[in-house]
């Protein structure tokens, strides 16, 4: 199968080094401490953000820092399928991990301690690279909920295929069977808060690719600090630079 | 730049599901023009010339008409993404061909992603077919290119389909067929490539015009069935789908190997194949069980006004996949499971596996006018192939030419397919022309390597550098005595040896391989033409090298005096030849001698001598001589083909004579160390890695692939044990009659029952598969030829990985891509070993066309009006008939299964004549021609 063309264009039209285009926007779930909705090409996901709130139960309550939890679930109507997906089959509860990792690692949680904050994501409409848009989603709705953190973390994909690093993977190349890698930066501390990979590369190659996802996390850590609602509370020493 | 835009489509996967998918609309795709001033053409490919008309192609242009536009002739043309697309999926060796043209900055082909582009993309519209909608898409881009060139350039949509040209017009769009465009271009010789409009209908159209004028045609063939018909009795189990196969000797008798019975259905005569072709996927329905044949696969072949059998050289093992093997060439199994063998016939094709074929015109008088077209009929050396009809201008330029011609169309009125001209080889009967068909009908690339390939050579003259030797991953083995044995004027030395006694008794032996992975490095131009290749080819009076000349023969050959890099094994051995340790090391030798099989036979056998390397020559004998017998011992065969010897004339290039090939103790020698070599190698780098290694395995043959063998054997009363390869073996050894030649036809005939010895990735399969029986390994690889086989450079860069020297390139990684890469390379290979058949085939015919010769020659196999001989002397194989032709049945002969032999019946006396399988008889040869342009090699029994 031809996924890049020899006039260098994907199926989409995209070249390799191209991302999907982005959306966002922030409160959409009035209720919520905080929400966002993220979007990438056709891979739509929301995310509501509670808290920090009293630990529910006191079991799990942690005296020096903030209790994150995170629960990711994907639509029934998300893949077109109309699926009945089992709640907390092997995949979500992965997925959930990683995303309560990753936002763990840049939530200033010993600033809240005994309390609890709950991170819902759910993917409305799936199209490849769910796990990058559900960090996104999360990071923005973090932001939205005024939870302070190191700075904010970006997260996107990128995958190797017909001897070419590809952006943003969309569902048709994700499903191509090659090694896919999933970065999540902290894009101000220059630093990374989540590396994924199926799939075996050889070395130097995988520099490249993960270089390439590198490039997209930054990009969208442009377009989410452009995003003109963000209220963050930037705590951190080194990054004093705060949004509007 | 970007822009949105989605589009909603049904597929049709089992159930309908709606899909959707974004297209990204760009402003930075070029219009291809060098001479366009709104595009930025510095960065891309700007190959197109507005001073010519530019043509914008349509699918069923590129579809029908690829030999045309491969013909530099056509120029100038826009390929439109929308039209490359459905072309592919209809017709992927089109599609690569026309990427090929794409890429080649000689012609003027430029690919415009029209679908991405923001100005010629077009949305689907509600309830059009895909067809519409491309045909849309190409006006809109025709149209496109028409404002954004303006009037600097005319633009011509060239198409075959009547309604996209109207509506074109009415649109204000030139357009045009290609018929009359060529014709525009006034080059006759171009029409002959043309395919005709009224052969580019299919089977549907054709049944709309039989409706129109009945009574004009007279349908041959039954119709075929709709593939929606085929689909569903598959379904059902009414069809069965498998691969058509023609049986090689004799053109009307087919099979089709059918998962759904398990069993081959047979397919007699024109009529019930219904137009398929060799190669090509059909449907098939079987025949009620009283219409079953039985008697007619017996005998050799023979029918309406084709040829018979053609002259065929042993061996025949490597007949292409085993299943075909033991049916197209046995007629033990068929006799003895006739009844139950079930015919049928083909009710539709599910994929054509039409290409173009090599051939002859058949004679004809020449028409009265000239330069108008004429009907010609085109018979191909494949006798598997029918007559294809071809319309030329240029007939009398074609009468003595080997042309090719490509098959276009088959309708149900003609007995014959249609097809087109395609070009010329040369003269019929020139050597060289005919040498051409060989390459040709065994798809191997005999073109220069291009400068991109010559481009990664190193510069010349090459030696070996002091970085060389300084390098640490190579071991300086200069001073030790190497030398090479080989046949005599081999320039592609690809191994030496060396022995040394070690002060504790042991010997030390070495095998240096010819280091190839230090030049062809993986990547680069080099080595994907090398990959291409996948092996060196050896026909008679040439060799077709794998590597470009300086690399084959200077560069890597392990010449005699002059330093070479190396791979080395290295063994330390006891006397016994068992082997204490192994090592491998790339190294830098220099070889003493480069010896010929003869002179290191005499050098061993003339006592008088006793100079270093002959005693090293004897101890290396000696050793193989142990390992020799060991190997025997373990099972492994010691088979026995019937390879003959050319000597050329040097300067005519023709054979002055024949012979079968020598075999002597150098060469098993030689042999025994490369085996053990391999087989070394094969182990470490399957430790190494155990999924992705490439070996080489040979699968046990199975009983009813030995049947034939064994039927023999009964016949003449010897008992053979095929259970395993060590008791085939020690039948054989035993197979001893007083007739010296016995011993030698019952291995040939084992070997003719053997499966091809085939490459495959380790991930493919589980261990105990990687057997290879013929030698009796658990494993075992190639990797003593690096310079002739791409196999050896594959493994060479495993062992350089597994041994940290290299790194392991990325194909590794990737298994599916490995497996593409062995099934290529055996591919390949078969071709090589079917081309030097070939080849021998063809000198032998030279040979004999001026000296008919009286010979013994060997009864092979019985048939029922006949029998097949084989002549130890050349090595031929070939039919010989005891019922003169045309005389339908074997009245007075009479064929006796059990005893594989052949009586007459004569009434009057009881001695009746009579011959059985493996008897001696003598024969005459002679080159006779009963069609013009076909000479074959008739063997006549002298009685």
């Amino acid at each position: 199968m031809e996924y890049v063309s020899p006039e260098g264009l994907r199926l989409d039209g995209r070249r390799p080094m191209e991302m999907r285009q982005l959306r966002a926007e922030i409160g959409t779930v009035a209720k919520a401490n905080g929400s966002a909705v993220f979007e990438m090409g056709n891979t739509k996901v929301i995310a509501a953000v509670y808290g920090p709130r009293e630990v529910q139960n006191r079991s799990q309550q942690i005296n020096d820092q903030a209790l994150v939890r995170c629960e990711y679930s994907m639509a029934n109507f998300s893949t077109g399928d109309r699926m009945r997906k089992p709640k907390g089959d092997r995949r979500s509860t992965e997925i959930s991990l990683v995303i309560r990792q990753t936002m763990e690692a840049c939530i200033l949680t010993h600033l809240m301690p005994r309390s609890q904050i709950d991170i819902f994501v759910q993917v409305l409409q799936a199209d490849g690279g769910t796990r990058s848009a559900c960090i996104n989603a999360a990071t923005l709705a973090l932001a939205d909920a005024g939870i302070p953190m190191r700075d904010i973390v970006t997260s996107c994909s990128a995958g190797y295929l017909n001897s070419t690093p590809l952006l943003d993977l969309n569902y048709i190349e994700d499903s191509a069977g090659g090694p896919d890698v999933t970065v999540g930066i902290l894009p101000k501390l220059d630093k990374v808060t989540l590396l994924q990979m199926d799939a075996k590369l050889p070395v130097d190659i995988f520099e490249n690719v993960m270089g390439l996802a590198i490039e997209g996390c930054k990009a969208i850590a442009n377009y989410i600090r452009e995003v003109r609602t963000v209220v963050c509370f930037l705590l951190s020493a080194k990054s004093s630079i705060s949004f509007p | 730049m970007l822009k949105s835009n989605t589009f909603s489509r049904k597929t049709k996967a089992g159930r309908i599901k709606k899909e959707v998918r974004e297209i990204y609309l760009r402003d930075d795709i070029y219009c291809g023009a060098a001479a366009c001033k709104t595009c930025d053409t510095s960065t891309s490919r700007a190959p197109l010339d507005v001073a010519s008309p530019l043509l914008i192609l349509d699918t069923n242009v590129l579809l029908h008409q690829i030999d045309l536009l491969e013909n530099s002739a056509i120029d100038n043309a826009v390929l439109l993404s929308v039209v490359l697309d459905e072309v592919k999926n209809k017709n992927m060796a089109v599609y690569n061909r026309i990427r090929a043209l794409s890429t080649n900055p000689l012609r003027k082909f430029y690919v415009f992603s029209n679908q991405f582009h923001k100005d010629t993309f077009v949305k689907r519209m509600d309830g059009e077919t895909p067809n519409d909608y491309n045909d849309r898409a190409i006006r809109v881009a025709t149209r496109w290119y028409q404002t954004h060139l303006g009037t600097a350039a005319t633009v011509l949509l060239i198409t075959n389909d009547r309604d996209n040209k109207r509506t074109a017009g009415e649109e204000g769009i030139s357009a045009d067929t290609i018929q009359s465009y060529v014709k525009s271009l006034g080059q006759p010789e171009l029409l002959d490539l043309l395919v005709q409009p009224a052969s580019e209908s299919e089977d549907t159209v054709m049944v709309e015009v039989e409706d129109l004028r009945p009574s004009k045609r007279q349908v041959v063939y039954q119709e075929h069935k709709p593939m929606s018909e085929i689909t569903l009795g598959l379904h059902r189990g009414i069809y069965h789908q498998g691969k058509l196969r023609v049986n090689r000797y004799n053109p009307f008798q087919a099979y089709v190997g059918s998962e759904s019975i398990g069993d081959e259905i047979i397919i007699y005569g024109r009529q019930n194949m219904n137009r398929a072709f060799d190669g090509d996927i059909v449907a098939v329905e079987l025949l009620p069980q009283d219409q079953w044949h039985e008697e007619k696969n017996l005998s050799i072949a023979d029918e309406e006004d084709e040829e018979e059998d053609d002259v065929h050289l042993a061996p025949s093992s490597a007949d292409d996949a085993p299943r075909t093997t033991n049916l197209v060439s046995d007629s033990a199994t068929d006799m003895n499971s006739t009844p139950s063998r079930p015919s049928g016939r083909v009710v539709g094709i599910i994929k054509r596996n039409w290409h173009s074929y090599c051939g002859s015109l058949e004679p004809m008088s020449m028409p009265a006018g000239t330069g108008s077209f004429t009907s010609a009929l085109f018979v191909s050396k494949d006798h598997r192939i029918p007559k294809i009809r071809i319309q030329t201008r240029q007939l009398e330029n074609l009468l003595d030419k080997r042309i090719i011609v490509a098959v276009d169309s088959w309708d149900r009125q003609s007995r014959y397919p249609s097809g087109h001209y395609v070009r010329v080889i040369g003269e019929i009967g020139d050597r060289d022309t005919e040498s051409e068909v060989v390459l040709i009908e065994n798809d191997i690339n005999s073109r220069p390597f291009s400068s991109q390939v010559l481009a990664c050579l190193p510069p010349l003259p090459w030696s070996v550098s002091s970085e060389d030797v300084a390098n640490s991953i190579r071991q300086d083995l200069r001073s030790l005595r190497v030398f090479s044995v080989d046949p005599p004027g081999c320039k592609d030395i690809d191994d030496a040896l060396h022995c040394t006694a070690l002060p504790n008794g042991n010997y030390e032996v070495g095998v240096h391989i010819a280091d190839v992975t230090n030049f062809v490095h993986p990547g680069t131009p080099l080595d994907g033409e090398a990959s291409q290749r996948g092996t060196s080819v050896y026909l008679v009076e040439r060799r077709i090298d794998m590597l470009p000349k300086p690399l084959t023969e200077d560069i890597c050959s392990l010449r005699a005096d002059v330093e070479r890099l190396a791979f080395s094994v290295i063994w330390e051995m006891t006397p016994d030849a068992e082997i204490i340790s192994t090592r491998f090391t790339k190294s830098v030798i220099k070889s003493c001698a480069a010896l010929s099989y003869v002179e290191a036979q005499a050098r061993m056998d003339d006592s008088r001598l006793m100079d270093p390397l002959t005693t090293d020559l004897r101890n290396l004998n000696a050793l193989a001589k142990i390992m020799r017998q060991r190997r025997i011992d373990r099972g492994a065969l010691t088979l026995a083909s019937a390879e003959v010897k050319f000597q050329i004339d040097t300067e005519t290039h023709d054979p002055l004579d024949i012979g079968m090939y020598q075999i002597r103790e150098a060469n098993q020698m030689v042999e025994e160390f490369m085996l053990a070599a391999n087989v070394s190698v094969a182990k470490q780098i399957r430790d190494c890695f155990p999924s992705c290694s490439l070996l080489r395995r040979h699968p046990t043959p199975t009983r009813e692939m030995l049947e034939p063998l064994l039927c023999t054997a009964a016949a003449i009363g010897l008992d053979l044990d095929v259970s395993s390869s060590k008791a085939l073996a020690d039948s054989l050894d035993h197979a001893v009659r007083d007739d010296p030649y016995f011993n030698k036809l019952i291995r040939i005939l084992a070997t003719r029952c053997m499966t091809q010895a085939v490459y495959f990735c380790s991930g493919d399969l589980s261990p105990p598969e990687y057997h290879h029986y013929g030698l009796a390994a658990p494993l075992y690889t190639h990797f003593t030829s690096p310079i002739r086989r791409y196999a050896d450079v594959i493994v060479h860069r495993l062992l350089a990985a597994s041994l940290g020297i290299d790194k392991l390139p990325p194909v590794f990684q990737d298994r599916s891509q490995l497996t593409s890469i062995a099934d290529n390379l055996n591919y390949r290979h078969r071709n090589a070993q079917m081309a030097s058949r070939a080849s021998v085939e063809l000198h032998t015919l030279i040979y004999f066309r001026k000296r008919p010769t009286d010979t013994e020659a060997r009864i092979v196999k019985i048939r029922s009006n006949g029998f097949i001989v084989f002549v130890p002397k050349y090595g031929i194989e070939g039919p010989v008939y005891l019922t003169g032709r045309g005389e339908k049945g074997s009245g007075e002969w009479h064929v006796d299964e059990q005893q594989q032999k052949i009586v007459k019946m004569d009434n009057s006396n009881s001695n009746s004549l009579s011959y059985s399988v493996l008897q001696s008889v003598r024969i005459h040869m002679e080159v006779v021609e009963p069609q013009p342009n076909r000479p074959k090699l008739q063997l006549t029994l002298i009685s």
